[in-house]
């Protein structure tokens, strides 16, 4: 089945009786040649490369819950390439082609809505910052531009200018950011790749791993062993539950990261804004709710819900910046878990067993790397070399000192 | 959240910033043969299990002692708090 608008019609027609369901739910087989751990945008993505670009057959994801319960869902679905490090800002932008060319490449409305972002600056020293970034962006074609207090009153003219303590005084603005529906990512993946042949199996917990003179033989499952000559993990937010079986421990701490959306309102932001003086985002979803967030909570946890303090702070953030915002009702807020690493990258690579390879530490970053992750870890599981756009998203990095860490504040993992 | 305090009592988490996994205060010996290594290991890797965690909170808008805290990270139970220097006078 393949959606087009004259399909829309045609079922439109006929009772919408016609449009069948999106992926199978198939029993695992004994045996894959490719496991992937984790069936969330990262791991479904993966799958789809392996076998769209790789040509790689006999695929499985195991998803211990259902398709995309984890932070898939559970995102504010911002997607941007503003990044400034050669690590990772072609990463990003590559990244950002993928998410520029989805829809298409999977035949599925993903509501990719380039509505750009702009990140505010309150003073000159940010502001030369600002100007660096955008140069570096330029770079790798990732575009950008520097917005004055004036430009800026046009396109956000609600947005508190003259606070006296944090005075607004221009933007960087990428013009290709924007946001994305964050479920429709995780099903037009799911639908692609079991087109593909992908054995997409829910509810199959792994609950160890198998391995022999170090290499990798299979996973056990909540559904009975399954073998595979190589298997992925892509399981962000539990990843260091999931290698501990491997016996391994990472360079990752489990935080909470809150986020939240208010009532739905006539159409208002431009794009996504952030607040240049705290921690706070905010954009509008399709259905009119302010979707905003700040910092994680700061301590270890893996219950995907925070505390007051980090609530009040998001919207004293949010009401520094954006005064209306308090006339607004919230609707609801939920958290969800990170994988912090040690320098607020991510780590694509092998592991020290055989077969055996890792997807993880995306700190609050993951949902814009989506295809981009997904796409390099496929490389690196079907060649066994990183991805040219991953080569620093190395486990030795941290043992070599060449962290990738943009925001410079070392291995504490709730400063990043 | 609320931490008992061993000197204060019940105390807002608010007032403690935190810092991680007890274990940093089991610095390794710099002048061992593998210190390179084990520094490596001590800055960069964590547990980080589901469960049961002792961790260090610094109460910084108190009585600037730190402590440590054994928390649950699924539930957010705390099930003891001792002062951090009792326990690095312990030696574990």
């Amino acid at each position: 089945m393949r959606f087009s608008g004259f399909r829309v019609i045609k079922e439109a027609l006929t009772g919408h009786k016609g449009w069948g369901q999106l992926w199978r739910n198939p029993e695992p087989k004994s045996s894959y040649d490719f496991i992937i751990v984790g069936g969330g945008g990262h791991g479904l993505a993966t799958a789809y490369y392996l076998a769209k670009i790789y040509k790689k057959s006999r695929i499985a994801v195991l998803e211990k819950g259902w398709l995309g319960s984890g932070n898939i869902g559970r995102n504010t679905t911002i997607v941007r390439s503003n990044y400034m490090l050669s690590g990772n800002q072609p990463f990003y932008e590559f990244s950002m082609k993928l998410w520029e060319n989805m829809e298409q490449d999977l035949n599925f409305n993903a509501m990719m809505s380039q509505r750009s972002i702009i990140n505010l600056f309150h003073t000159d020293g940010q502001r030369d910052a600002a100007r660096r970034r955008g140069n570096s962006m330029h770079l790798t074609g990732a575009g950008g531009t520097l917005l004055s207090q004036d430009q800026l009153r046009d396109i956000a003219p609600y947005l508190n200018f003259d606070n006296a303590r944090f005075p607004i005084k221009g933007g960087l603005r990428q013009e290709r950011a924007g946001t994305a529906r964050h479920d429709g990512v995780a099903w037009g993946y799911a639908r692609a790749a079991d087109k593909l042949g992908v054995d997409i199996i829910q509810n199959c917990e792994v609950t160890g791993f198998k391995m022999e003179n170090g290499k990798v033989l299979g996973v056990e499952t909540s559904r009975g062993y399954i073998g595979a000559k190589k298997v992925g993990v892509a399981v962000a937010g539990s990843s260091s539950r999931v290698m501990s079986k491997a016996g391994m421990r990472l360079p990752i701490e489990s935080h909470v990261l809150q986020a939240f959306v208010s009532e739905g309102l006539k159409p208002t932001l431009p794009g996504v804004i952030t607040f240049g003086a705290g921690h706070f985002y905010v954009s509008q979803s399709d259905k009119g709710g302010l979707v905003f967030g700040g910092d994680i909570d700061g301590y270890n946890t893996y219950a995907q819900r925070g505390n007051l303090p980090v609530v009040e702070d998001v919207i004293e953030g949010g009401m520094a910046l954006m005064p209306m915002l308090g006339r607004a009702r919230l609707l609801r807020g939920w958290g969800g878990v990170m994988d912090m690493s040690m320098d607020g990258s991510p780590i694509i690579d092998k592991t020290q067993t055989d077969g055996l390879y890792f997807n993880g530490g995306w700190c609050y970053g993951g949902f814009k790397a989506t295809p981009a992750s997904g796409y390099v870890f496929a490389h690196l599981l079907a060649t066994d070399t990183p991805h040219d756009v991953a080569t620093a998203f190395r486990f030795d990095r941290f043992a070599r000192g060449y962290v990738v860490d943009e925001k410079g504040v070392g291995a504490q993992p709730n400063l990043h | 959240m609320l931490i008992p305090h061993p000197l204060l009592g019940l105390r807002d988490a608010q007032e403690f910033t935190y810092l991680g996994d007890a274990n940093l205060l089991n610095r390794p010996d710099p002048t061992a043969p593998d210190a390179e290594a084990a520094f490596c290991d001590y800055v960069f890797l964590r547990d980080n299990p589901a469960g049961k965690h002792r961790e260090l909170w610094f109460h910084e808008q108190g009585d600037r002692s730190w402590l440590v805290v054994t928390r649950d990270t699924l539930t957010h139970e705390i099930s003891d708090v001792e002062l951090a220097t009792d326990v690095a006078r312990r030696g574990k």
